[in-house]
């Protein structure tokens, strides 16, 4: 092993390995030998596949991250939740109304939140998720769809939560109401679709395709480009 | 984690001809600028790089090595696996839990078929769901399906297949509608017109956006809707190992293998649509890559040892902007939006040196070329080549608090290691991105081999030899829907026979033949990253 590279202690699931400090999670793992099937996804911080439960030694409080967005720090005990079996209901989304009584018959358990915001301090993308909980029991869509966008579903909110709410399948049943919906309509995308229906397009288009290269070429150079 | 000495100081002259530089637009390069800088420096043409492929239905074919040894590579299971009690049947199996897959398996359910879903890893797991920048379509009136046609086909260097193009272009605004009919949400104003900007290469402004969780939005609700359908059957965790055909040479379903348990089984099907995305984790010529951690390639694997052909599968794209500092999201992607929104790339003298939405390989090229001839980039302590993306001119140009509410994943991953992109440009790489071509494909999916579709990256010819920002979660979403589409139609009229994997044989044949004997065994399915010795 190299002297050279500075090395820490870490606790992977309560066993200790020595990985170089300047590593992530996810990379310091590897770094230990683990192969991962579990726990590992975009490795880019989009997917919620490595959430991760830490905390560090003679330190009481629990900390949440990505593990392929997290360094470690010496000392860290960690622990991967992969999956988590939230509730998660079924519905059909062009069947509904985007009001508040449809959230609150797809998911009564909402309106048993605590308001008690555990489910924020858990949150790796550090969401309001007390906040948008608070607007889903007013049921106000838009609020909940804006506020909880930039959501990963990696369900770490329902693993912490002592009321057992599923925030992020909520959440995800507020965002498509809001999209289907609330969202304004784009007319302009409307009367597209209709012109290609109709085949307005189709005969430019076959022109493109049957033109010689050359030509095409020129075509592409002479195009006028959007400022 | 924050910038070293150094880099502040190169950063204090990039600040100093920032006022200069905003309203300044670098010329646009002519095609044959265009040609000389990718031929000199873009990793397509490093000729070391590459190798022809030595068996198969392409056979000669030049290729990147590392994706040449794994076509060429051992099977995972024999030629005489006991196929003769499936452990299940359904009519359509769709293989890949991405954008492609998701929209294959709806469509097919829609148009009546039984359909399963099974996926490598969890479903979601894809590289839909880390695109950032948008999807295209043209929708505006001063746009057409025409224009993006010619911004695709100009972009892929004029050897895309036209009827792919064709179904792209013509099917976007479809796609958009239909995507927000499943309650996905695209930036608007408040009036209802979609929020569109320009990409690499697109000659009007038709990259509708979600924030920059553009692939993440499209990927969520489609997975929401595939649940939300108990026809559907998901199977997780359960890669393809190897495609199965029946004695008219027609596919007639897939070996899985459970990747806890290690159990490998039959799934008999009437067709199979093989969505099993990119291959960005074979790392060609050493890049680190965008790509999500099972992005190694299975499908066109598994496709060309049935006897498929596989096209343009020697252009892969490197996007011209991954992160290259800090070290520990080395290659990751900094999107395309950060341009269209107006940020530039300066050299370590704070000077533009391309325009900032040449193609992608063009802008790549031109990346690589600043930094290795012409000395003017920034280096980091570990090595890494970089330019300067100067990321605070968005504010200026589009008004404070902008980078924030249109980029809030770019701004989070870099506040995760104590940068503020808001405030302090970013260091930035060429990254291994996109697999251009794949296997060869008409625009219902059909491949050469009978009851073999594809959909998504995995496929080739629809953006020739480079693909434009915005058209790659637009390809899953159209192509996916209409190999859903062909999928239950095949499957009301086809019935599968006795299985076999005869092509294994024949296969192993080959390789003796040529004298591989490697103990390779592909599909890889996991990229080796555990540490040796």
């Amino acid at each position: 092993m190299s002297q050279t590279i500075d090395l820490i202690p870490i606790y992977i699931m309560g066993k200790r390995y020595d990985v170089p400090a300047s590593l992530t999670i996810m990379k310091a793992m590897e770094w230990a030998g683990y192969t991962l099937i579990r726990g590992v996804g975009c490795r880019g911080g989009f997917c919620g596949a490595c959430s991760t439960v830490y905390r560090i030694k003679d330190d009481p409080k629990l900390y949440f991250g990505l593990a392929c967005q997290t360094i470690v720090q010496p000392e860290m005990y960690l622990g991967q939740i992969p999956f988590f079996p939230a509730k998660r209901a079924s519905y059909d989304i062009s069947q509904l109304e985007p009001q508040a009584a449809t959230l609150f018959k797809i998911y009564p358990e909402l309106l048993r939140c605590l308001g008690c915001g555990t489910c924020t301090k858990a949150c790796p993308q550090e969401l309001n998720v007390k906040g948008y909980m608070a607007a889903a029991m007013r049921g106000d869509i838009s609020s909940i769809a804006n506020m909880s966008f930039d959501c990963i579903m990696c369900g770490l909110c329902a693993a912490r939560c002592p009321a057992e709410e599923p925030q992020y399948n909520i959440a995800i049943l507020a965002r498509r109401l809001y999209g289907r919906y609330l969202s304004p309509r784009s007319e302009h995308l409307y009367t597209r679709v209709e012109e290609i229906k109709a085949g307005k397009f189709d005969g430019e288009i076959t022109e493109l395709k049957l033109m010689k290269p050359e030509q095409l070429k020129e075509r592409y150079k002479a195009r006028d480009i959007e400022a | 984690m924050t910038y070293t000495t150094e880099m502040l100081e190169s950063i204090k002259i990039v600040e100093s001809t920032r006022a200069q530089r905003i309203g300044q637009v670098f010329p646009t390069m002519s095609m044959e600028e265009r040609k000389k800088v990718l031929d000199a420096f873009h990793p397509d043409f490093i000729t070391s790089g590459m190798r022809e492929v030595r068996v198969g239905v392409c056979k000669g074919d030049r290729t990147p090595i590392e994706l040449a040894d794994v076509l060429e590579a051992r099977p995972r299971i024999s030629p005489d696996f006991d196929l003769s009690s499936p452990e299940f049947e359904t009519d359509v199996l769709v293989v890949g839990g991405g954008g492609a897959g998701a929209s294959a398996a709806l469509i097919a359910q829609e148009n009546g078929a039984k359909v399963t879903l099974v996926t490598k890893l969890r479903f979601g797991d894809a590289n839909t769901m880390m695109a950032q920048g948008g999807i295209q379509a043209a929708d505006r009136p001063d746009d057409s399906p025409t224009i993006h046609y010619l911004d695709v086909i100009g972009g892929g260097h004029f050897v895309n297949y036209p009827d792919l193009v064709e179904a792209l272009v013509k099917d976007a605004p479809i796609v958009i509608q239909w995507l927000e009919s499943l309650g996905a949400m695209f930036d608007k104003q408040p009036d209802g017109i979609m929020m569109e900007e320009h990409g690499g290469g697109t000659s009007r402004k038709r990259m509708h956006s979600a924030r920059d969780y553009s692939g993440a939005e499209i990927m969520r609700t489609l997975r929401d809707e595939v649940r939300n359908r108990p026809e559907i059957e998901v199977i997780e965790f359960c890669p393809a190992v190897e495609l199965v055909l029946d004695e008219l040479g027609q596919i007639c379903g897939v070996v899985l293998m459970n990747l806890e348990t290690n159990h490998h089984f039959y799934v008999r099907s009437k067709v199979v649509v093989l969505a099993t995305g990119g291959s960005g984790r074979l790392h060609y010529q050493g890049f680190p890559t965008t790509n999500h951690y099972g992005a190694t390639g299975d499908g066109i694997v598994l496709a060309y040892r049935a006897g498929a052909q596989l096209a343009f599968l020697d252009t892969m794209q490197y996007h011209p902007t991954g992160a290259a500092y800090p070290d520990q999201i080395l290659g990751q992607l900094v999107t395309e939006k950060v341009r269209g929104l107006g940020a530039q790339p300066v050299n370590c003298k704070g000077e533009q040196f391309v325009y900032p939405l040449e193609p992608r390989d063009v802008e790549s090229a031109a990346f690589i070329r600043e930094c290795k001839e012409h000395n003017l980039g920034i280096t980091t302590p570990s090595g890494q080549p970089a330019v300067w993306l100067d990321t605070p001119m968005i504010d200026m140009i589009q008004g404070e608090g902008t980078i924030e509410k249109a980029l809030p994943a770019m701004v989070r991953q870099y506040k995760r290691f104590q940068i503020d992109m808001t405030r302090l440009p970013i260091l930035v790489y060429p990254t291994l991105h996109y697999q251009n071509g794949g296997v060869k494909m008409n625009a219902d999916c059909h491949t050469n081999v009978p009851g073999l579709l594809i959909a998504g990256e995995a496929g080739g010819g629809i953006h020739g030899r480079n693909r434009l920002m915005g058209n790659s979660l637009l390809d899953i979403c159209v192509f996916g829907r209409r190999a859903g589409f062909t999928a239950a139609q095949i499957s009301r009229e086809q019935q599968p026979g006795k299985p076999h994997l005869q092509h294994l044989v024949t296969w192993n044949q080959e390789l003796d033949a040529a004298g591989i004997n490697g103990d390779l065994q592909s599909p890889i399915l996991i990229p080796d990253y555990v540490r040796h010795g």
